[in-house]
């Protein structure tokens, strides 16, 4: 139990140091490394109370996918050089106060409800979703999820389907002057466009414009 | 403080919550940096659904954070390609400098 609870002080204290870091870093590549950072702990959080599953999952799906994607475009779009100082700024000093106020107010709004919070008694053993001690919790998981969830899994599937789909459609440029093989102007070419037949009178040349 | 329990798992969520929320209001250079922040929002929604599960005995909010995976997952690519698109045509995405709609 002690060990849980230094663990859990270790972990959460990277990771709100780091999730600090990610907004006030004056480089965008170091916020990626922060966020990156800020993942890994968490996901250790997820491993140590119990979700395996989830925490295997985001290292994959965040460590390896979306954090090297935002690198991608930070490496791509060239604002490594551009200067994230929203503290210095003169032109953006009317918005801190108010908006660290509304923030400060958003999170003791946060801490009285979870202070506040109290276990309902039906909120317990209502439904048969429980979390059973003798299976993993990859196998609990799967279970559940292609049995009861099957129809929000699908759809979750054609969300990435079509999040794929519009990422190809809004980066995709046809650029000019390629040359690129065209199967429907080969197929449809016709015998009258591509041969002619010429009268050739013996002993003289043929002059063929092209 | 040495039981670890619910609350604090909420306490982490709450926090880290705050830290995206500052990070969006405050960021005046650069919009990649906003797209950072609401990862972190969606994480520490993540956080609170996946100890509620564990501290309620439910696995369901645990199936609900994977989809809440998913829908980041997809929501950070089209981002990104947007801000792609628009790095291309205006040829910056200073935050400050996006100002087509006169907002």
């Amino acid at each position: 139990m002690i060990a849980h609870a230094i663990f859990f002080y270790v972990f959460s204290l990277i990771a709100i140091i780091s999730a600090i870091m990610v907004t006030v870093s004056k480089n965008t590549v170091h916020s990626v490394f922060f966020l990156i950072l800020d993942f890994i702990s968490i996901s250790c959080l997820f491993i140590m109370i119990g979700a395996e599953f989830l925490g295997m999952i985001m290292l994959i799906v965040y460590v390896g996918a979306v954090a090297v994607l935002f690198l991608f475009v930070v490496m791509m779009l060239n604002v490594a050089q551009q200067k994230n100082q929203w503290l210095l700024s003169e032109d953006s000093s009317g918005h801190i106060p108010i908006g660290l106020i509304i923030s400060a107010l958003i999170f003791f709004e946060l801490i009285i409800v979870i202070g506040g919070w109290k276990y309902k008694p039906d909120l317990f053993n209502s439904d048969n979703l429980q979390i059973s001690s003798e299976l993993s919790n990859t196998h609990s998981l799967g279970q559940i999820l292609y049995t009861d969830y099957i129809h929000v899994f699908q759809i979750s599937g054609m969300i990435l389907l079509i999040a794929m789909i519009g990422a190809i459609v809004l980066t995709f440029r046809q650029r000019e002057g390629v040359k690129k093989q065209s199967y429907i102007k080969q197929i449809s070419r016709e015998r009258s466009e591509g041969v002619e037949v010429l009268d050739m009178p013996s002993n003289k040349g043929v002059k063929i414009d092209d | 403080m040495i039981e670890i329990g619910l609350g604090h798992y909420l306490t982490l969520g709450a926090v880290i919550f705050t830290i995206g929320i500052v990070g969006i209001f405050l960021n005046r250079k650069n919009i990649i940096v906003i797209l950072m922040s609401i990862e972190l929002i969606l994480l520490a929604v993540n956080i609170n659904l996946v100890s509620f599960s564990i501290y309620l005995n439910d696995l369901s909010g645990q199936v609900f954070t994977l989809f809440i995976l998913t829908v980041a997952a997809a929501e950070a690519a089209i981002g990104l390609a947007i801000i792609v698109v628009y790095y291309r045509n205006a040829g910056t995405i200073r935050v400050e400098e996006i100002d087509n709609l006169k907002g």
